[in-house]
């Protein structure tokens, strides 16, 4: 990258390094944590929103989508994590071709599960396998949103149901008594009422989301943690300019480092957050800033 | 072949008795079974360890980190920062590695890149680090009458803190203990995914499970199997820490004896 970078073996120390550093490859380790952040800011939004469904759901009058609601904020609980990533990756992924394979290709008459293999018609495949590189990685990418998404969506379900019920009864009660209708009621009183009721429980949900993220490397996402074991293996003179032994510990003391920091910067964010929030409800904290100001 | 006999063959396989070799096609749903079965064995060890190790270490830390003195307080502080503010993934691919740089210089740390001790070490440390902050909750939430009482009925030191402080501390902790605890065993569950390899395909109930999911292409039949196994053992840890939260608050009236109430908003 630097001028002085021509020839790597004649440098000193930090020149070195910091020739090191910017290699095509670590520029590469630089992009994925861009990936990490852009994931983190497309995930947070759509778990919330499959939450607030699920938790909507789980509270519906209707009995079947009571109880698919239930289901659905209920089972994340007893099971890993980990196990739905790696089981929706694949899920979703055949979940797909299967209904574009119906649609596309409707006079098909082969079973599509045939024995260890699953074959779909070549119009249904996703992406199309005529597709350039980054398609596939957008779709690869796009897939591990949607599990993320799902799986903690379950989770902010759980806590979106829990600060609905929060909400003190007399609020709803007083609601009714002005004639507001269940509609009314649920948007005006009750949705504005919760956050600060869930908002505990969906800062410890973003940290850890935070601490999810390098999960994104078993779902085939080339992320940190891929270019971390990839960058800090032992490479010799025959293949790089930059011979070096087993870096990987460093590398990986490096993400630790990364995420320490970034989950520090956002749980002094979210405190400030839960101060703002506080301010003017009728809890234990709202009534301690008053008398402060008092 | 019978299932009787897959369970001879298959059913400590993740410990290394029985059949060398995996099955390699036309998989039953008993084998897959007995394999995701038989990797739960490694679930138990890791949580099972992990938990009653780190036990004792979070109480030290928490003390520690609640104490006057600089000098523990800061270390502790630290530590639970540390731990807490990473991930687990990353902690577990650091720990591989760091054993494994260790190993050139000090031979003694070869046992401790094969997962069975490796990757219990960083469980330990993790679970202690999430236990002890909240351990620490607990200890700042006794209610001041309690210590107050113990004060004006002589207790002082190391009784009041083992008849009074320690039992009240843990009856305060204990659902979110429960949490951290459940958390924990599905944690173990990363251990072969994450950098400590595999030695004869001997590994946990996930790692079976994806190993079938890859073999045969179709994740409907091992993972919905691998969830039922976790579901059993969750309700099991649930109902063993419900039995204890019994005992830590027999001396309560009966109707101030509430169900353990588990919260979201503790999870790790």
């Amino acid at each position: 990258m630097f001028s002085f970078c021509t020839d790597p073996d004649v440098l000193g120390q930090f020149q070195w390094l910091s020739c090191y550093l910017t290699t095509g490859k670590h520029m590469s380790l630089y992009v994925s944590v861009v990936v990490v952040l852009v994931l983190l800011a497309i995930t947070a939004p759509t778990a919330l929103l499959f939450g607030f469904g699920g938790a909507v759901a789980a509270r519906s009058r209707i009995p079947p989508v009571r109880w698919f609601g239930k289901s659905y904020i209920a089972i994340v609980r007893g099971v890993p994590d980990i196990a739905f990533f790696l089981f929706f990756v694949i899920a979703l992924d055949q979940a797909f071709e299967w209904m574009r394979h119906k649609v596309l290709c409707p006079d098909w008459t082969d079973p599509i599960r045939q024995g260890n293999d699953f074959v779909v018609c070549q119009a249904a495949k996703l992406p199309l396998s005529s597709s350039p590189q980054w398609v596939h990685e957008t779709y690869g990418f796009f897939v591990a949103v949607l599990t993320f998404a799902i799986v903690f969506g379950a989770f902010a379900g759980n806590i979106l149901f829990g600060a609905m019920r929060a909400v003190p009864r007399p609020q709803l009660e007083t609601a009714e008594a002005y004639g507001l209708s269940r509609r009314q009621t649920f948007w005006r009183i009750l949705v504005p009422q919760m956050w600060v009721f869930a908002l505990p429980g969906l800062s410890n949900l973003w940290m850890v989301l935070i601490k999810a993220t390098p999960l994104l490397f078993l779902l085939g996402v080339e992320d940190i943690v891929y270019w971390a074991r990839e960058l800090g293996g032992t490479k010799t003179s025959r293949f790089t300019d930059y011979p070096h032994g087993d870096w990987r510990m460093y590398y990986f003391a490096g993400l630790l480092v990364f995420y320490l920091i970034f989950t520090r910067i956002s749980e002094i964010f979210l405190e400030r957050l839960m101060q703002r929030l506080t301010r003017g409800q009728a809890t234990t904290g709202g009534e301690a800033q008053r008398k402060a100001a008092a | 072949m019978s299932c009787l006999q897959t369970i001879q063959d298959y059913g400590l396989r993740a410990v290394g008795y029985g059949e060398r070799l995996l099955p390699k096609e036309d998989f039953t749903l008993c084998e897959q079974f007995t394999l995701i079965g038989s990797g739960m064995i490694w679930n138990v060890y890791f949580g099972v360890l992990a938990l009653i190790l780190g036990f004792f270490f979070a109480n030290a830390l928490a003390m520690a980190k609640g104490s006057r003195h600089l000098m523990l307080r800061k270390p502790a502080e630290w530590f639970i920062f540390v731990f807490r503010g990473s991930p687990l993934f990353v902690q577990f691919f650091f720990g591989y590695f760091l054993f494994l740089s260790l190993k050139q210089v000090y031979p003694i740390f070869t046992p401790f890149t094969a997962a069975w001790l490796g990757a219990l070490v960083v469980l330990f440390l993790n679970t202690a680090a999430y236990s002890a902050e909240i351990f620490y909750g607990a200890l700042r939430s006794i209610p001041k009458g309690d210590v107050e009482s113990a004060d004006a009925y002589g207790f002082s030191g190391w009784p009041r803190f083992r008849k009074i402080v320690w039992p009240t501390m843990l009856r305060l902790a204990w659902p979110a203990y429960t949490n951290e605890a459940i958390f924990l065993f599905h944690a173990s569950a990363l251990v072969f995914f994450s950098g400590f390899p595999s030695w004869q395909q001997r590994g946990d109930a996930l790692y079976y499970a994806n190993y079938f999911a890859d073999k045969t292409f179709n994740p409907f039949v091992p993972y919905p199997i691998f969830a039922g196994y976790f579901i059993i053992l969750t309700l099991i840890i649930v109902s063993i820490f419900g039995l204890v939260n019994r005992r830590l608050n027999r001396h309560l009236p009966q109707e101030a004896r509430r169900k353990m109430k588990l919260k979201m908003n503790v999870i790790r």
